[in-house]
């Protein structure tokens, strides 16, 4: 299986090195932190989680939307997400090692991780939250693996790995609500404390997962022989459309629970964010930008004929990738902090090292993604070849 | 057998990796003998037996450690009935006053790096 | 043939390799028991729930002092960068307006609203830190209610800076000792990477002697005395003068309290 990876165009080894390159970069800088420390980031004693742990949420969110076609394929019974599930469980795969790695470059003393298994402390989301990425990272791999396997030997896969694969669908949902609950339990942070934190991540990942999911898909039709056909796309498209409209409707939800109710400590927040605060204005392009996306993707994704354009769908799912990046990424950890507890605005600009490492962890995704499409292909095309 | 001439040089390459350190030590003149350590003068017993002392004097520190720390259990009952406080500095450092003759020499003999002295002051020794 | 023992070699280790790491989870659980009565030494000095009363009144802070912040951070080795963004600290002090956002009303006097008051770990009874800590490295002592901090096991993860309502923890972004005037060997410096913050100064209490901030005001503004017995000082003030506590709608039980 994996010798598929080991053998490939000029082209697949001009991407491979280019990422290893990335990723050999990205090194460099995460030896320099390892020496000097956390400081030659941007984070500061008042903004404490920054690039990476946002990445880690984003990335959940990226993990937990295999479940988009996993569900109506194994569910549903619908066909046409045969061809796709695969790519979806080898697109959660690198998602979530991604979500670890944003977590142990975030720690202050990395070698001491084992101290979450080894002093397991039931009442953190934090310990609950390594449990559920562990067990997604088996299930997945476990699913892929078992069923991947049967479909090139072209035989049914086995029985006993339909409990597994509809095991895997509220554990995809439970990581991100886990996830979401990292911020949501914290007594003293207004913009966090909202009991839609949950589904807020959830529907921005059902979006966000599947648009990249198409990005995808639409490259490998182009790239390979491999073709899983335009409809089950075009009905990606819908979920993300359907999911992007939760998104932005939960949002508009916050926003009037909190202005209409007028309380300072949860409204400051979101003043901050969108108009600034004291003076304070570093978020408000980046947050309008994110609105201004939200409202063309929908447009684009919500008139047919649009979203049905092979040419117009990827810049709706490209908007929607942003939109959801810079809203739940910068917007949701900086903004959960500032105004500080004792109502300081302070501002927060990630470091060259730290935009760096974190491309690093991105290269890793990348390559690790690259390998398994590349596998999967592969041997699909030989299984057309066959046929 | 299929590709020998990739397969045994490449075992060759392998054993003569894993028993570098062995090749090294011999060349830089190395003995591997453990080092003569200076016991305290006019004390007979540790807080275990000696041969105790040196397999678990780790787990022993990080179990007072933890104890002191964060249980409040500071005392330590000697098996001779003695009492002991859970403490680096005061109860080890008491009587292994040299460190260099004695941690540090059998540390660095070992290869282990203790991060205790990074946060914790070393007692000054005349 | 070859190929599937090796690829079943290969899934054998990997099962194996979770086998053994699931061990020392068991035995972590398995370990957890009751700890034995704590033995404090006798001249230690206990409590039930030890409180701590800042008189905002008596502070000398607009007259240059900062006593109990020089000497706090002199004793616990607490570094100083010389700027915000390492920064480090056990006591600081903050404007009225700021140490209690939600109390400061429109005409009320510039005296009070800018005056400056002491902030520090409210060592809160129901503490959100400890309950978001994934590895127990900060926990609530049962004898004395002082929430500690463990600097060996902590991960650096700053779970507990999010968690906390009133800023009160800091995190070492860099190696702290470098940055330490004069090393006080009475008390360890901490290694980069983990939290720290006021530990009501445990190290003295066992030692027999009282926090030193409240050892250092010359004003007599700091009480600390247990809040179970009624004769104490700290019940005292508190029942004689009107007090308030930094945000007490949270729910933590600030066990820092202001007369103001």
């Amino acid at each position: 299986m994996l010798d598929k990876a080991l053998s490939g165009s000029s082209r697949y080894w001009t991407w491979v090195i280019a990422l290893m390159a990335i990723i050999g970069i990205g090194f460099v800088f995460w030896v320099q932190q390892m020496i000097e420390g956390l400081t030659i980031t941007g984070l500061s004693r008042d903004v404490t989680w920054g690039l990476y742990i946002a990445q880690l949420t984003f990335f959940v969110g990226v993990a937990a939307s295999a479940v988009m076609v996993v569900l109506p394929y194994y569910l549903h019974d619908y066909k046409e997400f045969g061809k796709l599930t695969i790519l979806g469980e080898f697109l959660a795969i690198p998602a979530v090692i991604m979500c670890m790695a944003f977590v142990f470059v975030d720690m202050g003393q990395p070698i001491r991780i084992v101290n979450v298994f080894l002093h397991p402390s039931p009442t953190s989301p934090m310990f609950w939250d390594t449990v559920a990425l562990f067990g997604y990272l088996v299930l997945n791999v476990v699913i892929a693996y078992v069923t991947f396997g049967a479909e090139k030997k072209g035989i049914a896969p086995p029985k006993w790995i339909k409990p597994i694969i509809i095991l895997s669908i509220p554990w995809a949902v439970s990581i991100h609500t886990v996830t979401a609950f990292l911020y949501s339990g914290l007594p003293g942070r207004g913009f966090w404390l909202t009991a839609i934190m949950a589904p807020r991540f959830l529907a921005s990942a059902f979006a966000g997962g599947p648009a990249i999911l198409i990005l995808l898909v639409l490259l490998v039709r182009k790239l390979t022989k491999f073709d899983p056909g335009l409809k089950p796309i075009f009905k990606l498209a819908e979920i993300v459309t359907y999911a992007m409209l939760v998104n932005v409707f939960f949002v508009l939800m916050e926003i009037f629970t909190v202005f209409y109710s007028q309380i300072p400590g949860h409204m400051d927040h979101f003043t901050f964010l969108y108009v600034g605060l004291d003076g304070n204005t570093t978020l408000v392009p980046w947050m309008w930008t994110s609105t201004i996306l939200a409202a063309v993707a929908l447009f684009l994704l919500l008139v047919p004929k649009l979203r049905r354009n092979e040419k117009v769908l990827p810049v709706a799912c490209g908007s929607v990738i942003v939109s959801i990046w810079i809203d739940k990424g910068l917007g949701l950890m900086t903004g959960g902090f500032v105004p500080t507890p004792t109502h300081h605005v302070v501002s927060y600009v990630p470091t060259l090292p730290e935009i760096m490492i974190t491309l690093m962890v991105y290269g890793v995704g990348a390559l690790i993604l690259t390998v398994l499409y590349k596998i999967a292909i592969t041997e699909r095309e030989i299984i057309e070849q066959v046929k | 057998m299929h590709d020998a001439k990739y397969i045994v040089p490449g075992l060759v390459a392998f054993l003569v990796l894993i028993t570098l350190p062995l090749w090294y030590n011999a060349a830089m003149g190395r003995s591997a003998v453990g080092p003569t350590l200076q016991y305290p003068e006019g004390e007979s017993q540790c807080v275990l037996p000696k041969d105790e002392m040196k397999g678990e004097h780790m787990q022993i520190l990080d179990d007072w450690r933890d104890e002191a720390v964060r249980d409040g259990e500071r005392y330590y009952v000697h098996p001779d009935g003695t009492t002991r406080e859970k403490s680096l500095t005061n109860t080890c450092l008491g009587c292994h006053g040299d460190r260099a003759q004695f941690c540090i020499k059998c540390h660095d003999y070992a290869g282990v790096k203790p991060y205790c002295w990074d946060c914790h002051i070393e007692p000054e020794r005349d | 043939m070859a190929k599937s023992t090796r690829r079943g070699f290969l899934k054998l280790a990997g099962v194996a390799a979770v086998g053994m790491g699931a061990k020392p989870v068991y035995d972590a659980f398995a370990r957890r028991s009751a700890p034995e009565q704590p033995t404090p030494p006798a001249e230690a000095l206990t409590a039930k729930r030890w409180a701590m009363v800042v008189d905002t009144r008596k502070c000398l802070r607009e007259h240059g002092c900062t006593d109990c912040i020089t000497t706090c951070h002199l004793v616990h080795n607490v570094p100083d960068f010389g700027n915000p963004k390492d920064e480090v600290k056990w006591v600081w002090k903050e404007q009225f307006e700021h140490g209690f956002p939600e109390q400061h009303n429109e005409f009320m006097s510039d005296d009070l609203r800018h005056k400056d008051v002491l902030l520090l770990c409210n060592h809160c009874d129901n503490p959100p830190c400890v309950r978001v800590c994934p590895t127990q490295a900060t926990w609530k002592r049962e004898a004395d209610g002082i929430v500690m901090m463990d600097m060996h096991r902590c991960i650096g993860c700053r779970y507990c800076m999010a968690a906390c309502p009133y800023g009160s923890r800091s995190f070492n972004w860099r190696d702290p000792r470098t940055h330490i005037a004069k090393i006080d060997e009475g008390f360890p410096t901490r290694t980069r990477g983990v939290v720290e913050k006021c530990n009501f100064c445990a190290e003295r209490l066992v030692r027999g002697e009282i926090p030193a901030c409240v050892e250092a005001c010359k004003a007599k503004a700091l009480a600390f005395g247990d809040l179970e017995d009624p004769e104490s000082e700290v019940r005292d003030l508190l029942s004689r003068h009107f007090n308030i506590r930094r945000k007490p709608g949270l729910g933590t039980q600030p066990e820092v309290y202001y007369i103001v």
